[in-house]
């Protein structure tokens, strides 16, 4: 360090304080994010977790003061969103696999792409209405199976875009080398490009079901709620969403409750499937790297 | 090396050129009494897009031995090797004119399919590229796609003779359960010739199979290469003179696109023809 010029010293510890306030400012903008998070955490399981009893999972929705729980709300919410995935998960594997496989640097995928943008951040309001039109008016009713197709049109771009993003990771190497053993090209994807990517996929599933089981708007058109206990998903169907909806903004001190349990409910399950699309990740990688 | 690939005859050097007049031919050598000819490529010109990466390259390919294909990066050797098992044809805008005949068929035509031709040629990449799955997955998978076995039986038996062709059975045979990337470089790159022998090619093609390994990896596969030699017709692409002297009988030289001279490997390194030859494998350029 002796024999640094002075203009060299300075350029040196100008640049060290540049680097530590750039350094600074991110560990705080990370800081803002955790502590917000930290505070809705706090906020729902302070409210929340006094709400929950058994009851909650074991009995309907019923009159204030009757001791209600949110069991067809919970049981509505995952037929809605478990089909809503199995409709729109495959979907959006196909759209994938298409955009980073088949189509490539096709005109068409680039357009399908670009559709497939949108369609990701299109309000889920207009969704909700879309599905109203389509699935709701011409079937005479508001059902359980119209709140799954637009929680599947939220899902299927989440699921495209990951699954694209997720084979292009996949070295070009394997491609060539199944290429070179003869196979074709259903059986380069099938076999070797589709494994290869599993887990990554998965973890995009799982955040895609992570993000419809907190959608309310575009059930709001469609499977409408339900106050009493039903399984038929061709009639009215209760979500947990819409029950925190309907719960929270009445005088009853029971329903407002019942309401934040609902909402400590769905973060906490999708809290489990982000943690769970983690260790499916690392799982996968794990088998296949050795 | 046998004494009949020493004594070169010069073969008629005007060849008839169709598509690039001015190309001169190249200089060819071939031996009296060497093994029959596997692959015979007739004017074969390639192009990317608008760019013409191989010009009229005419050369025979003789069975039962290693030939190398050297030259500079850009010479085009790497482009001819993957004409052989129509790998350029993944390659959108890449077009291969002229024959690349095998057993009488030109495998280059647009009538045959790829995928036919590339079970009958296998290809060695220059970074090993075993699959994500186990070391027994790896191996099985060429002859699940083709169905080349009976029972699971005969599978197991078809893995365990090609990873002991590959010399690797000894290092593996406790873990075939075991993921394939958990291999060292030099044990992948064996693997993936296992996975490569496992569908029985007639044909193997090299490109660089030892520029990402250590010297005594290097070693391995070379003395794995000379043994496989026996059953198949194995071709190299290589940017390292000592082992394209080492491995190979025959050598082809390339120059910007054009076949230059080739010949058995111990003539071309020692009387090269052509002042271009000697000043590429003397290291004047290149």
């Amino acid at each position: 360090m002796k024999q640094l010029t002075a203009a060299t010293r300075a350029r040196y510890f100008r640049r060290q304080l540049v680097d530590r306030i750039m350094g600074g400012l991110c560990i705080a903008a990370a800081g803002v994010g955790l502590i917000l998070l930290a505070l809705i955490l706090w906020m729902l399981f302070s409210n929340g977790l006094g709400g929950l009893t058994l009851d909650v999972f074991t009995r309907p929705m019923s009159q204030p003061g009757s001791g209600g729980g949110l069991a067809n709300a919970i049981v509505g919410s995952l037929l809605q969103v478990g089909v809503g995935a199995m409709i729109g998960a495959p979907l959006g594997m196909m759209v994938g696999v298409y955009l980073s496989e088949v189509g490539k640097g096709s005109r068409f995928a680039s357009v399908v792409r670009f559709v497939n943008d949108i369609l990701l951040s299109a309000p889920s309001v207009l969704i909700g209405l879309f599905v109203y039109q389509i699935a709701v008016l011409p079937f005479g009713g508001f059902s359980g199976i119209a709140g799954s197709i637009a929680l599947a049109l939220i899902a299927m771009p989440i699921v495209a875009r990951t699954t694209e993003d997720i084979l292009r990771l996949v070295p070009q190497a394997y491609r060539d080398g199944a290429i070179a053993l003869g196979s074709r090209e259903n059986e380069v994807v099938r076999k070797v490009v589709l494994p290869a990517a599993f887990g990554g996929i998965l973890t995009g599933v799982l955040l895609a079901v992570a993000r419809i089981a907190g959608e309310t708007a575009p059930l709001l058109f469609t499977s409408l709620g339900n106050d009493v206990w039903s399984t038929d998903m061709t009639q009215p169907m209760a979500s947990l969403p819409m029950a925190i909806v309907r719960y929270s903004n009445t005088p009853y001190p029971e329903w407002v409750s019942l309401a934040w349990t609902g909402a400590m409910l769905i973060t906490v399950g999708v809290l489990v499937l982000n943690i769970a699309s983690r260790f499916s990740y690392a799982a996968v990688a794990g088998k296949q790297g050795g | 090396m046998d004494a009949a690939m020493t004594t070169d005859t010069q073969q008629p050097t005007a060849r008839p050129s169709r598509t690039m007049p001015m190309a001169a031919p190249a200089v060819t050598s071939t031996s009296a009494a060497a093994a029959p000819t596997r692959i015979r490529l007739e004017h074969i010109n390639a192009f990317y897009g608008q760019k013409q990466a191989l010009f009229d390259v005419n050369l025979d390919i003789p069975d039962n031995t290693v030939t190398a294909f050297i030259g500079a990066s850009g010479c085009g050797k790497s482009t001819l090797l993957r004409c052989l098992n129509r790998m350029n044809d993944t390659i959108p805008g890449a077009h291969v004119d002229g024959a690349i005949r095998m057993d009488g068929t030109d495998i280059n035509s647009p009538e045959i399919d790829p995928v036919q031709v590339r079970t009958r040629i296998g290809m060695v990449f220059q970074k090993p590229n075993p699959f994500p799955m186990s070391i027994y997955d790896n191996i099985a998978y060429g002859p699940r796609t083709h169905k080349l076995y009976g029972s699971k039986a005969d599978l197991d038996e078809l893995v365990e003779r090609s990873l002991r062709r590959a010399a690797l059975w000894d290092e593996v045979k406790d873990r075939l359960n075991k993921s394939g990337l958990g291999l060292s470089g030099g044990q992948q790159q064996r693997l993936v010739i296992a996975r490569t022998l496992a569908v029985s090619p007639a044909v193997i093609l090299m490109d660089e199979p030892c520029s990402a390994l250590d010297p005594i990896a290097t070693a391995h596969i070379e003395a794995l290469i000379d043994q496989l030699r026996e059953h198949t017709c194995i071709v190299i692409v290589t940017h390292s003179m000592a082992q394209a002297a080492r491995v190979s009988q025959r050598t082809a030289f390339f120059h910007m696109g054009k076949l230059i001279e080739s010949g058995s490997t111990d003539q071309i390194f020692t009387m090269p023809k052509l002042d271009q030859t000697q000043d590429y494998i003397t290291g004047r350029f290149g």
